[in-house]
């Protein structure tokens, strides 16, 4: 019997021109290769888990529906009042910001620290040490009291004559005294990544660039860096979001970003909870955002290490759409939809096994 | 194209205790091909690194068309020069790996032009025209703009021909450029070897292939131990060596 199955799947997988496939009923007519439907395989226990999971979800979403201490009219009303959406810009120009500052400057201090010069290495790792050690909290208000120790900040010849000077506390507001802090700590953990995803690139690029004499900022800039890019950006985006959320401690400055307004809403009116909800719904969104703009930044970088690229979700949804279009209509697939994706497609459908074999 | 006269002398370079050349001298002739032979460690890599200053060596010195390398010469004093100008002399050097090294990320086409825009400031319109002669020389005027990674370790090994030749070299280095590739991919690369060694220019290259240094080579160099054992015509290096240690060596790989 065992032997019997095995040969009638073959011939249902391959038939012979001229013979019926299956070997169990000679009533059964023998379809044409084209009409052969794959069929999906069963996952039962991938079911019961997908049973137990929507039970739970479906407790968490009531439990959020009929709580009515959620106040969920309160989150509605504050989610787009003017000042929580200032904040909110606020928080987008400071991790926006502080990021470029960030890697700008840690993008330099991995080159140094990568260089031949003991010096330059030296000050690299020395600058890593310090920003990495020292709280964050307390580097923001020590930058916000710079003018304690340079009331005046000056221009000029080192050990010099000086010709510019400027009032440190007009320079360092709030948003630059926010920006130092987050920025140049930053830089110390930027400078890490960038430097490791540096050495993840293959000792041969950097030979091939030379033995072609590119020049050195050229092979940085055009071999390498984008090479190192593959394995920096996801990590880097990791950093981004740290910082989205890690502005938040900027309201020790009084600075007017997400959080802070947040706070100084719920400590005039009370409502605690649903202004965090709403604050907590912002952070959600602008990560959703960045993350977003990951994917994309990603499969840029991925060119070359991929020999084809994945699709995008829009092109996955729009292929999606247009093969189960012609399967409704019964028209052609169209130019555009790679053969794969379509097959791919109509493996999900279930069809019912012939023969009764099974 | 007119090949480079390229002169090594006394060279040695050690790795910590290890010396990988013990004092190599070589002389390749303007237009020569040499073919270099000889066991696994024995310095053919480092040798082929230190002619394109890829390697600074310790003692002695490499010089093409008498232009020494990495360094200027002041009486008797070997002055090292800047990596802007030891990248400007290394262009008159192609050098082909056995791993390709192509940049990935880049198409083949701009793997290509890169070095001769960039590194020799030539138009850009210039260098793509020369680059698509090139890639139609070795065969792959139609994968212009492929990805490395979309081609055959083949296809890729002509790529980084093609690349090392847009500098229009005086002298190219092959260092086993057959050895990364499936068997049946060795023939299309030697060909495109093979047909540049009737060129005029000065070819240095490390081989296993025995039969290929035999076909293509003026001169045939064994190695072995950081320093150049025997030299001469393919026919009598190859069939009658005059040291044991070549004839131990040609007996094992042949
Ligand atoms: N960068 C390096 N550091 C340390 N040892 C090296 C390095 N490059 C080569 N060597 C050593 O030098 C010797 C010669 O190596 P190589 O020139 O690659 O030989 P071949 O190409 O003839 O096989 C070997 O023993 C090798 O291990
Ligand atoms: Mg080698």
């Amino acid at each position: 019997m065992s032997a019997d199955l095995a040969e009638g799947e073959s011939r249902l997988l391959y038939p012979p021109p001229g013979l019926p496939p299956g070997g169990d009923g000679p009533a059964q007519a023998g379809p044409a290769d084209e009409d052969l439907r794959v069929v999906a395989a069963r996952h039962p226990g991938r079911w019961i888990a997908t049973a137990v999971v929507g039970v739970l979800l479906a407790m968490v979403v009531s439990s959020l529906v009929t709580n009515d201490r959620w106040e969920w009219d309160v989150v509605a009303r504050y989610l787009t009042w003017p000042s929580i959406l200032e904040g909110a810009w606020a928080t987008v120009r400071l991790t926006a910001t502080a990021s470029v500052v960030g890697f700008a400057l840690g993008t330099v201090l991995a080159l140094m620290r990568l260089s031949r010069s003991p010096l330059l290495q030296a000050v690299s790792w020395a600058y890593t040490w310090v920003f990495r050690s020292v709280p964050l909290l307390l580097q923001l208000l020590l930058w916000y009291n710079l003018a304690y120790l340079y009331p005046v900040l000056s221009l000029g010849i080192p050990f010099g004559p000086e010709f510019l000077f400027f009032d440190t506390l007009d320079l360092i507001d709030k948003f630059w005294a926010a920006i130092l802090g987050l920025g140049l700590s930053q830089a110390a953990y930027s400078a890490e990544i960038v430097r490791a995803g540096i050495l993840g690139v293959d000792q041969g690029q950097h030979e091939a660039a030379a033995s072609l004499g590119i020049p050195r900022h050229r092979q940085v800039r055009r071999i390498i860096l984008p090479q190192a890019m593959r394995s920096i950006v996801p990590t880097a985006v990791n950093e981004v979001i740290g910082l989205l959320k890690g502005t938040s401690i900027v309201y020790v400055l009084a600075y007017g970003e997400l959080f802070y307004i947040v706070s100084v809403i719920y400590g005039r009116n009370g409502r605690v909870v649903p202004l965090l909800i709403v604050a907590a719904i912002w952070y959600l969104a602008l990560t959703t955002l960045i993350t977003v703009v990951q994917y994309y930044v990603e499969r840029h970088y991925a060119k070359g290490a991929l020999r084809t690229l994945p699709p995008t979700p829009v092109q996955r949804v729009r292929w999606e759409i247009q093969v189960g279009w012609s399967r409704l209509t019964g028209a052609p697939v169209p130019d555009g939809v790679p053969p794969a994706f379509a097959a791919r497609v109509r493996v999900g459908r279930w069809v019912a096994p012939r023969g009764g074999a099974a | 194209m007119t090949g480079g006269l390229l002169e090594i002398r006394g060279v040695h370079k050690s790795f910590g205790l290890l010396e990988a050349l013990r004092g190599v001298d070589l002389t390749v002739r303007p237009g020569e091909v040499a073919a270099v032979i000889g066991p696994s460690g024995s310095g053919k890599s480092t040798l082929l690194r230190a002619i394109n200053h890829l390697e600074k060596v310790d003692r002695g010195f490499v010089s093409l068309d008498g232009e020494l390398i990495g360094y200027a010469r002041h009486g008797n004093t070997l002055r090292e020069l800047t990596e802007r100008e030891i990248l400007r002399r290394r262009t008159r050097i192609g050098f082909v790996f056995q791993n390709f090294n192509l940049f990935p990320h880049l198409t083949v086409l701009e793997n290509v032009v890169e070095a001769p825009i960039y590194a020799q400031g030539r138009p850009r319109a210039e260098a793509e025209a020369e680059a698509r002669e090139l890639l139609a020389r070795v065969g792959l005027a139609d994968r212009a703009d492929a990805r490395p990674r979309q081609l055959s370790g083949g296809q890729q090994q002509r790529v980084a021909i093609a690349r090392a030749l847009a500098l229009r070299p005086a002298v190219v280095l092959f260092d086993e450029p057959t050895s990364a590739l499936d068997p049946e991919l060795v023939g299309e690369v030697l060909g495109v070897i093979k047909e540049l060694a009737g060129t005029g220019t000065t070819l240095v290259v490390v081989t296993h292939e025995v039969g290929f240094a035999r076909e293509i080579a003026d001169t045939v160099v064994f190695m072995d131990e950081g320093v150049v054992v025997e030299q001469g015509p393919p026919d009598a290096v190859l069939d009658n060596p005059a040291s044991d240690r070549t004839r131990a060596f040609l007996e094992k790989v042949l």
